[in-house]
């Protein structure tokens, strides 16, 4: 059994593994650097994610420990215990154990272990049994086959697919509460840089809390298997100051927008199916299958973010909700050019 | 001489009409030939399972794509990920068991050949179940008809509200019935293990690939239950009007989670400690030394398998248990990964002092160590439940467990292949192409797995048919999927190796690499009987004590008793 | 380098393994209660949660006397096993027909009480959580009393031809493990259900 390749050959293998490791690692380079995703959970903004990232960072370090030392062994033996060009066809020295060098990196591992776990447990216990101050904002998001519903049971919101909270000050804070329901299948909210995921599930409800720092809009996406458009059931949360967000909350409180006469558009709206689905408060739309419309015209997006929302997106929605999002469970409704126009006017006044 | 028996036996063969020699081999129990079509059919289904795989990969190689739909999408993520572990890794696995164990302890078969027989048949059925979804199932929304409810079937996706069709119902039956084939050739090894030993073959000195099968068969007795289970209760509500998963009802879809877990936590470690088997078969001969640490690692591979029924919920971290529960399931999940470790450790010091030969099955069995090592980290890192609060279904933990399956499992297993491919076919493989396979291979692998990690860590989600661009995952994405070609290109050098070595190979004798276990003193492949003697052996290494007379192992193994 | 097949060693081993047949059942029974742990666990889980429909209190009556018989009939099994064992040929075949007999109004218990529940009390799988978990639950019991009765009635047949005779004796009492393993089955599905679920 002749050897392939001498020595050159392993000290080759060694350096592609080496290099091999090193391309990921140096991707990563700047775990803060914001401008390398929106979505990047090192780079958090709300003091679960804090919490998370000290850990993991911990964890990480000494993982990366370990294996340099393992990776350094197996390198080594690689290099050096070949079999040598010259070998006389003796076998090697038969060592069969040593309890020492057993009991020792026994020991090691366990030390190791209790260190992590010790860190960990500290981490779990911070987040999960955090109290719930009497300021908080109140939030309860409810998951459906493809969008989420939110609605804030102490301001009196009802809304969809964008969430809006309070940006909280370190030094007085503001957390916000979610109660995470279902109405359908499992889902799950994660939006790296405010919090570590939580499912949603249907008759187990779950909670979450983030408290974040720093305004801006925060993206995400649902994170549990939950059908055919899984992948489009996108999460925005915007940040928002205090003034800003109390300024939301009132117009999200006010009345839907109708004309007297009502619309042509706001007529087709009530007399056909979309009513069952759609709520639209002030009028005799109160459907809770699809996302309540009241103020359809304050979000940036439709389709829980998988279109921009603008006059075109809309009425090709209204059209055919396929083309945009195929799967998603509003029919389309067989409306003419005429009647796609007057809705879409109609909408289009919902703000 | 024997050999001559045997030549004739084979020259009668040869000249028997095909329908005769297909029957044979449909109505085989012969261990040797059920070990070969388990691993034929693995080979088969690992193909299609790899063409699911590209079709993702193609999807996925730039944001908004539109290879395929999101009802084929999901349909393919289900497939793989039932295909590759039910159909693919388990029979392998079985095949390689089913194969060796006998000529390993020195017996004639398994202990129930008939049972042996059947079980591969209910295991080949269920596949084939599966796979006529394609055409006999009314899927989610329509088209397409093959399940697409992931692998683990969350509840209540799977009711007949949210599931539609029949799809789900050809999950739920087919891995049923290849569950009950999984459970008879566990039942099977036990039985084999226990009470059909050579004489002198204590347990204590029976090979570690033994040990390791009969703690693998315990966990598939104590974890495929559960989860058969669990099948029944679906097909109750399904079918019967019945309320185990219905939420509607008061049903809980977390009870489903448990009961899957309790399942699908052993579950990879009936994957995993086959593929320690091999790697702790092919360092000591390759390394030219004795494993190092016998009884450790026995006693390490049963604590691995008892600990490992405690972990499950760690695949839960994200469902909103209470913080004492999350916590004990980070302790169970470190604690294992204590002896798990000291394996890694026992390999290190087999080959440390050795004489290492780099032929195709070590380098195989290297980039296992190499591979097991960082996927074994990257689960550490995961057991820290904070983390996996961001980590937990994302491409992160895809990234890990295709560490484990493809770079640990599927390594040890090539390796695996080309060590005792001259055993089962008389014949050497192509070395060249054994080495050839291995660097496409892994630079493969490492283009894939490695990159993978990143786009989890950026808040990508798995099970996603499409993503928003300008999240930092395009470019990570296509360098993905472009690893997956270098795979593929591997395997088919390995398949062409394996035929074109099947019929033009170098015909080999019974012990070509020197080897020191039972099945090497037969002959290569070994007839129909194994063993014209019933062998007696006096150690670990009964070869070994044939080739050094003077200086035999049993004067030296631990636990040695007259 | 060729070796020799054989490798003689100049010790004279006694070399006794367990009798495969009893390993395999030992397996099986595993398996089996593993099985039945789980629909345990659903059914404990479940008590109480139920939104809707007859309660296990309103409904259950113990079924003392069919599980008097399923319990004896152990104790038969036991004794036609030891006949058999001790070649008395008489003893053998009338206690094997007395625990077909006392397994087979067990079930016919089942029955009845099933009728009764779904017909008198609109208890069906379909109703509520309990409904579920106890038709589930004890009808797995009931399928593998009937799967044992099955092969019971095989070997009786085989006993009435003749056929079964002392040498078979271990063969019979790994049947009788699996029948011993049933009733302790009974045993944990009776507490859970009937004791503890009301």
């Amino acid at each position: 059994m002749g050897i392939t390749g001498c020595s050159n050959w392993r000290m080759r293998f060694a350096a592609q593994a080496i290099v091999l490791l090193y391309v990921p690692v140096a991707a990563l380079a700047d775990p803060a650097d914001r401008s390398l995703s929106p979505t990047n959970i090192f780079a958090p903004v709300s003091t679960p994610a804090h919490s998370i990232m000290g850990l993991s960072l911990f964890v990480l370090a000494v993982t990366a420990g370990i294996f340099a030392i393992v990776f350094s062994l197996l390198v080594y033996c690689v290099v050096k215990f070949g079999k040598p060009v010259d070998d006389n066809g003796r076998e090697p020295p038969q060592v069969y154990g040593s309890n020492q060098v057993e009991l020792a990196w026994t020991v090691i591992p366990v030390l190791i272990v209790v260190v992590l776990f010790l860190a960990t447990a500290r981490v779990i216990a911070s987040i999960q049994k955090a109290a719930q101050p009497r300021n908080a904002i109140r939030v309860v998001a409810i998951g459906h086959q493809f969008w989420w519903e939110y609605r804030y049971p102490d301001l009196k919101v009802v809304t969809a697919n964008e969430l809006h909270i309070p940006v909280s000050d370190p030094a007085h804070p503001t957390p916000t509460f979610i109660t995470l329901l279902s109405a359908d299948t499992d889902h799950s909210f994660w939006v790296p840089r405010l919090d570590g995921k939580t499912d949603l599930i249907p008759n187990h409800p779950n909670s979450m809390w983030m408290d974040p720092q720093l305004t801006g809009l925060y993206l995400g996406q649902c994170a549990q298997y939950c059908g055919t458009q899984h992948a489009k059931m996108l999460l925005r949360v915007y940040v928002q100051s205090r003034q800003d967000f109390d300024h939301w909350v009132a117009e999200q409180n006010q009345p839907a927008h109708t004309s007297a006469p009502v619309s042509e558009g706001q007529h087709i709206f009530e007399t056909t199916a979309c009513i069952n689905c759609h709520a639209v408060s002030g009028t005799g739309a109160d459907g809770r299958f699809g996302p309540d419309l009241t103020h359809l015209m304050s979000r940036e997006t439709i389709a829980s973010g998988a279109a921009p929302n603008t006059p075109e997106n809309l009425r090709r929605w209204t059209q055919n909700p396929d083309s945009i999002k195929p799967g998603s469970k509003m029919p389309a409704m067989g409306l003419s050019d005429q009647q796609l126009d007057a809705v879409t006017a109609y909408l289009a006044t919902l703000h | 001489m024997a050999t001559d028996a045997i030549t004739t036996l084979r020259a009668d063969t040869a000249s028997l009409p095909f329908v005769v020699k297909l029957h044979e081999w449909v109505t085989t129990v012969d261990h040797k030939r059920l070990g070969i079509l388990y691993i034929v059919y693995a080979l088969v289904f690992l193909m299609i399972g790899g063409v699911e795989a590209a079709v993702m990969r193609i999807q996925l190689i730039r944001p908004h794509n539109n290879f395929v739909s999101p009802e084929v999408f999901n349909q393919m993520f289900t497939m793989h990920g039932t295909t590759m572990i039910f159909f693919v890794v388990m029979p392998m696995l079985f095949g390689f068991a089913n194969y060796l164990v006998p000529l390993m302890i020195g017996a004639r078969d398994m202990a129930f050949p008939r049972l042996n027989a059947f079980s591969f048949w209910l295991t080949a059925f269920g596949g084939i179940l599966l796979y006529f979804s394609f055409l006999g199932a009314n899927g989610l929304y329509g088209d397409g008809t093959a399940p697409d409810v992931g692998w683990f079937a969350y509840a209540p996706l799977t009711s007949k509200t949210f599931s539609l069709g029949h799809s789900t119902d050809f999950w739920t039956l087919s891995l049923l019935v290849s569950g009950f084939g999984s459970i008879g050739t566990a039942v099977n090894i036990i039985a084999t293990i226990f009470c059909m030993r050579c004489p002198g073959m204590t347990l204590a000195k029976m090979p570690l690939l033994a040990w390791l099968n009969l703690v693998m068969a315990v966990l598939v007795i104590l974890a495929v239950s559960p989860l058969s289970a669990a099948q029944i209760m679906l097909a109750v509500d399904r079918y019967l009007g019945g309320h185990f998963f219905d939420t509607q009802a008061g049903g809980s879809a977390v009870i489903w989670m448990h009961f899957f877990w309790i399942f699908g936590h052993p579950e990879v470690y009936v994957l995993v400690i086959p593929a320690f088997a091999f790697a702790s078969e092919i360092i000591p001969v390759f390394s030219r030394k004795a494993i190092f640490g016998y009884p450790v690692m026995v006693a390490a591979t049963v604590c691995i398998a008892f600990i490992s029924m405690s972990v499950w919920a760690h695949h839960m971290f994200t469902v909103g248990m209470n913080a004492n529960a999350n916590t004990f399931f980070v302790l169970s999940t470190m604690a294992i990964a204590v002896p798990t470790g000291i394996k890694i450790f026992n390999w290190l010091a087999t080959m440390w002092g050795g004489k290492i030969h780099f032929k195709t099955p070590m380098l195989f069995c290297i980039g296992f160590l190499f591979q097991f090592l960082i996927a074994g980290l990257t689960g550490i890192m995961l057991s820290a439940a904070p983390f996996t609060w961001h980590l937990g279904n994302s491409y992160f933990v895809v990234a890990h467990f295709h560490y484990v399956i493809v770079g640990a499992i599927l390594f040890a297993t090539f390796g695996a292949f080309y060590y005792w491919f001259p055993k089962m076919a008389g014949k050497m493989y192509n070395e060249t192409l054994g080495k050839l396979h291995f660097w496409l291979f892994l630079i493969g692998f490492h283009l894939t797995f490695d990159f993978m990690h990143i786009p989890g860590l950026l808040g990508m989600p798995r099970r996603i048919y499409t993503y928003e661009p300008g999240r930092g995952w395009d470019t990570l994405n296509l360098i993905v999927t472009i690893g997956a070609f270098f795979q593929a290109a591997g395997i088919l050098v390995f398949v062409a190796n394996l035929l074109w070595s099947y019929f033009h190979g170098e015909t080999v004798g019974s012990d070509p690499w020197d080897a020191w276990t039972l099945e090497w003193s037969t002959s290569s492949p070994p007839p129909v009987y194994n063993f014209a003697i019933t062998p007696e052996v006096r150690s670990r290494r009964p070869l070994w004590d044939l080739k050094h007379p003077e200086d035999p192992d049993w004067k030296y193994e631990y636990m040695e008793r007259s | 380098m060729s070796t020799q097949p054989a490798l003689i060693s100049d010790a004279n081993i006694t070399w006794d393994l367990p009798p495969r047949g009893r390993v395999a059942m030992y397996c099986l029974i595993s398996a089996e209660s593993a099985i039945f742990t789980i629909f345990v666990v659903a059914y404990l889980f479940y008590v109480g949660k139920s939104l809707t429909g007859p309660m296990p209190k309103d409904v259950l009556h113990a079924p003392i006397f069919f599980t008097i018989c399923l319990l004896s009939s152990s104790l038969t099994i036991h004794l036609a096993v030891s006949s058999l064992k001790r070649a008395k040929t008489s003893g053998f075949p009338l206690w094997w027909f007395l625990t077909l007999a006392l397994g087979a109004t067990f079930l016919a218990g089942t029955a009845r009480e099933w009728h009764r529940l779904i017909y008198n009390e609109g208890l069906t799988i379909q109703t509520n959580l309990f409904g579920t978990t106890y038709y589930s639950l004890v009808g797995l019991h009931a399928f593998h009393v009937t799967v044992g009765l099955l092969a019971i009635t095989t070997v009786l047949l085989f006993a009435l031809l003749g056929y079964v005779r002392q040498e078979h004796a271990e063969r019979v009492d790994v049947l009788a493990l699996y029948w011993h393993f049933v009733d302790a089955v009974w045993v944990i599905v009776f507490t859970v259900v009937y004791v503890i679920g009301r």
